[in-house]
């Protein structure tokens, strides 16, 4: 490291990140790079916290026996596991960090259409989170992350409606920025940035945005029902006052299920980045991608019957829904294969960035055939709640969407910060986190087809080798995700400029300073060429 | 049961093996998507790496035929899982007629069983070997689930429903069931041992359970205690249903429905009277919700299926 790494260059004085050092100045800010760091320090802050409910619950179940929390405790805390990470790191995790950052730079914009709204639900979602910390702290919560009837509203002590007030508000957060995304998208792109140029992050935060607008009120309302019947005690889901406690899941997985590609369509958005710029090539089948993440968009709002094939749905409906979500698995098949024509005859690096995503497409392949496995109706009577699940869904979120999170923080931190990070150690991070990963959701497969059910403490000593082995493959997994908390903060006072573009990628973000100045272009850019329009290379350059 | 590594769960019975079958055949489906997915991510890697001399002419940029053709043709493997998957799940929907009917009770944390023959069991079940078995089950509380993996079958118990599910357990021995749906604080013990048994044994154990009379005969007693055959006796003044012959036959509704008359249709009949009037009738009968403790309600519903045409008018 020279002397020199460490003083401001030209571009760094002049960006969005010195635009004004108060607190006040970036608490009032309304400049979507600077909303999209204040997303980031809270979604990490986040991660953390239902980092720790994990490592706890994986301590725990390395004994047959749950000898390190009460069943109580250990209720508490997977449902706080559950809640922080779907709604407090997962569902905005791309979307509200690196879409808000990049939407506007790669369509050739200055800002969202609505820089105000973007910051209210930057606010509502520190506001959602107070909630949660304050069910937390008063004693937490024990209903699990999807809040069944009649268990929370009848039976389940502790601070429910604060948590549920918490997920309230935090939708209402997500249907902001889905807002916001799709009115830009339509109508701030740049001249020549025409709907077959967008890039395909941008197309599949478009789909993710469709969905969050849609489907959340879905759940908004759902919640403040629960709300009334546990505090007023009107019968809604109650059976006993002519309710059903069906209703209440029908509600939820109409959500929920569609909230899995809120998680997953901006990963692929990521992969469809990374992928083309670490080949250095033109993406295989620009359109099948923009349409599958559409197509993915909307057959997942027909799939939710399948979390309910065990619990009274009728014979037939589970037949359709079991087509139906055998179905949905295609759009998100063409993508990977899309991905791997992609590399075919490309110049591929091997930087932290391209190691992600090629742990995200291992993983997401496991994952997704595993949903296949369950989508099968006879398959999921036997594997329903139980760890076989656990794993499947651990494999698409985490092994997904936090992968491929990770993958986007390596590649657009230089752009984010104007600063370069250890290759080496991003490295070392990528390869710790999937071999990490692998070795502690993939002996629960193994697991939940031997019969272990899900949310479970105490359980039969036959399983422990198992349990083991997956709670050692955890601190693996804690240490991959520590790591860029250090050598990242280090990079931002001890890396190298990075330059506007350290990777050589296309994209209009690629062409401003990092950091980008505030108002991010000049002058207005013109596009005309098309996407990853990477040049074609000599076949003898050693590039 | 021991600590050691298992890998493979137990089988008790014809539909375990079955779904074994599928599940081995299904994972060779899915290492055949996976693995050239891997090994070309892989392979690419290392042949394309930047800085390597290599032939990078003519990539193709698209080729519709070959993105149709990696769609359709998983699609239409997966297809053929799908009808031997759901054909194995009509099965687990579609009891044969001759089954042994036991009830079930869950509540907040246990699972308590009531034979035909009047005999009770908390946390255990006992069945005989090879012998179509249904469980009728209820939830006092909140959702459950019935969950015995050796047999490969779960239930979801769902309070204000009767839930039913039924197997045909081959191979004697010990097994576990569980509660596989989260249901509070003591969920994680809510289980216990699921004995299948040869038939002299399971004789065995039901005369050495001690009961003097079967559910349906203390169904009868309470049916005459609670006053239902003041209005239900063919003999009485009371225009009210005929149960002889109920069970299993299609009832019309005052609302114009037809439903057939299941263990669901006769328990809410007691207790949620107003719900389902029968076509003919006034609605006149009173609730026993508040008034029947739950095994009564089982032993009631076991004494009305057990009413035939015949048995009616001898009584």
């Amino acid at each position: 490291m020279t002397v020199g790494a460490t003083l401001e260059t030209p571009s760094e004085r002049a960006s969005y990140l010195r635009a004004g050092y108060s607190l006040r100045s970036w608490l009032t800010t309304t400049d979507h790079k600077r909303i999209a760091v204040l997303y980031l320090y809270a979604i990490t802050a986040f991660f953390f916290i239902g980092g720790i409910a994990a490592a706890l619950i994986r301590l725990d179940l390395a004994t047959p026996g749950g000898d390190l929390l009460s069943n109580e405790g250990y209720n508490r805390a997977f449902t706080l596991h559950g809640v922080v990470m779907v709604w407090f790191f997962l569902i905005p995790s791309i979307p509200a960090t690196f879409g808000n950052f990049l939407i506007p730079l790669m369509i050739g914009a200055q800002d969202l259409a609505f820089p105000r709204i973007n910051l209210a639900s930057w606010y509502l979602y520190v506001l959602a989170g107070l909630f949660t910390l304050y069910a937390l702290i008063a004693g937490g919560v024990d209903t699990g992350w999807t809040f069944y009837t009649p268990l929370s509203t009848l039976f389940a002590n502790g601070y429910v409606a604060a948590a549920l007030l918490a997920v309230i508000i935090v939708g209402f957060s997500s249907i902001f920025t889905g807002m916001n995304f799709i009115v830009t998208v339509h109508k701030l792109r740049c001249p020549g940035m025409t709907w077959s140029r967008l890039p395909l992050f941008v197309w599949s935060l478009y789909a993710t945005a469709m969905i969050l607008v849609l489907a959340t009120p879905v759940l908004t309302m759902l919640l403040i029902l629960v709300c009334i019947e546990r505090l007023s005690g009107i019968g809604i889901f109650n059976p006993d006052l002519g309710g059903d406690p069906l209703l209440y899941q029908h509600l939820f997985w109409f959500y929920s299920h569609p909230a899995v590609y809120i998680m997953v369509l901006p990963a692929f958005g990521v992969l469809s980045e990374l992928v083309t710029a670490a080949a250095r090539k033109r993406i295989f089948g620009y359109w099948f991608i923009a349409y599958s993440s559409v197509a993915i968009a909307v057959i997942g709002f027909l799939v939710w019957g399948h979390h309910m094939f065990v619990a009274g749905e009728s014979t037939y409906a589970s037949a359709v829904f079991s087509f139906l979500s055998i179905a949905v698995a295609v759009p998100s098949g063409i993508k990977v294969y899309n991905w791997i024509a992609t590399l075919y005859k490309g110049s591929i690096s091997l930087d932290p960035a391209f190691l992600f995503a090629m742990g995200f497409i291992g993983l997401f392949v496991i994952g997704g055939l595993t949903g296949l496995m369950l989508a099968m109706l006879a398959v999921d009577v036997h594997v329903h709640d139980t760890y076989f699940v656990v794993a499947h869904f651990h494999y698409i979120m985490v092994g997904g969407a936090v992968t491929a999170f990770f993958g986007a923080l390596h590649f657009w931190w230089p752009k984010i910060t104007g600063r370069m990070y250890n290759i080496t150690w991003g490295r070392i991070t990528a390869a710790l986190i999937f071999l990490g990963f692998n070795l502690t959701f993939f002996p629960q497969f193994i697991l939940g087809y031997l019969g272990m059910p899900r949310r479970y403490h105490v359980y039969p000593p036959e399983f422990q080798v198992l349990h083991v082995l997956s709670s050692a493959g955890a601190s693996i997994l804690a240490v991959g995700y520590l790591l860029p908390l250090i050598y990242l903060l280090y990079s931002l006072r001890h890396g190298q400029p990075a330059g506007s573009n350290p990777w050589g990628a296309t994209g209009l973000e690629w062409t401003v300073p990092s950091p980008p100045p505030k108002q991010n272009f000049a002058e207005m850019p013109v596009v005309t060429r098309p996407p990853y329009d990477y040049p074609i290379r000599d076949p003898m350059s050693r590039e | 049961m021991n600590g050691s590594l298992q890998l493979w769960p137990q089988q008790a019975s014809g539909h375990a093996a079955q779904l074994d079958t599928f599940i081995m055949a299904f994972t060779v489906f899915v290492a055949l998507l996976v693995i050239p997915v891997g090994v070309l991510v892989f392979v690419f890697a290392v042949k394309y790496r930047r800085g390597k001399t290599v032939d990078r002419q003519h990539a193709p940029n698209r080729k519709v035929w070959l993105e149709v053709s990696w769609s359709v043709v998983p699609f239409l493997a997966a297809l053929g899982f799908y009808v031997w998957s759901t054909s194995l799940f009509f099965e687990l929907r579609n009891p044969p007629s001759d089954t042994l009917d036991i009830f079930i009770v869950a509540k907040q944390w246990m699972w308590k069983a009531q034979h035909p023959g009047g005999q009770r069991e908390i946390d255990e079940l006992h069945i005989p070997v090879g012998q179509p078995v249904r469980l009728v089950m209820n939830s006092q509380d909140v959702i459950h689930s019935f969950y015995v993996p050796a047999l490969r079958v779960k239930q979801d118990v769902v309070p204000g429903r009767v839930s039913s599910l039924w197997f045909k357990a081959d191979k004697p021995g010990v097994y576990w069931m569980t509660c596989a749906e989260f249901c509070g604080t003591d969920h994680s013990v809510m289980g216990g041992r699921f004995y299948v048994q040869t038939a002299d044994e399971y004789a065995a154990w039901l005369s050495s359970s001690g009961v003097d009379q079967s559910l349906a005969a203390s169904g009868e007693v309470l049916f005459r205690k609670y006053g239902c055959s003041g209005c239900h006796a063919a003999s009485s003044a009371v225009h009210a249903p005929d149960l002889a012959g109920l069970y299993g036959r299609a009832v019309a509704l005052t609302s114009g429905e037809t439903v057939i008359a299941d263990e669901q249709y006769i328990q809410d009949s007691i207790l949620l009277p107003q719900k389902q009037i029968a076509a003919g009738y006034e609605p006149i009968m009173p609730t026993f919700k508040n008034i029947l403790r739950d095994d009564e309600v089982i032993q009631l519903v076991a004494y009305i299926k057990s009413l035939r045409p015949a048995s009616w008018r001898v009584k």
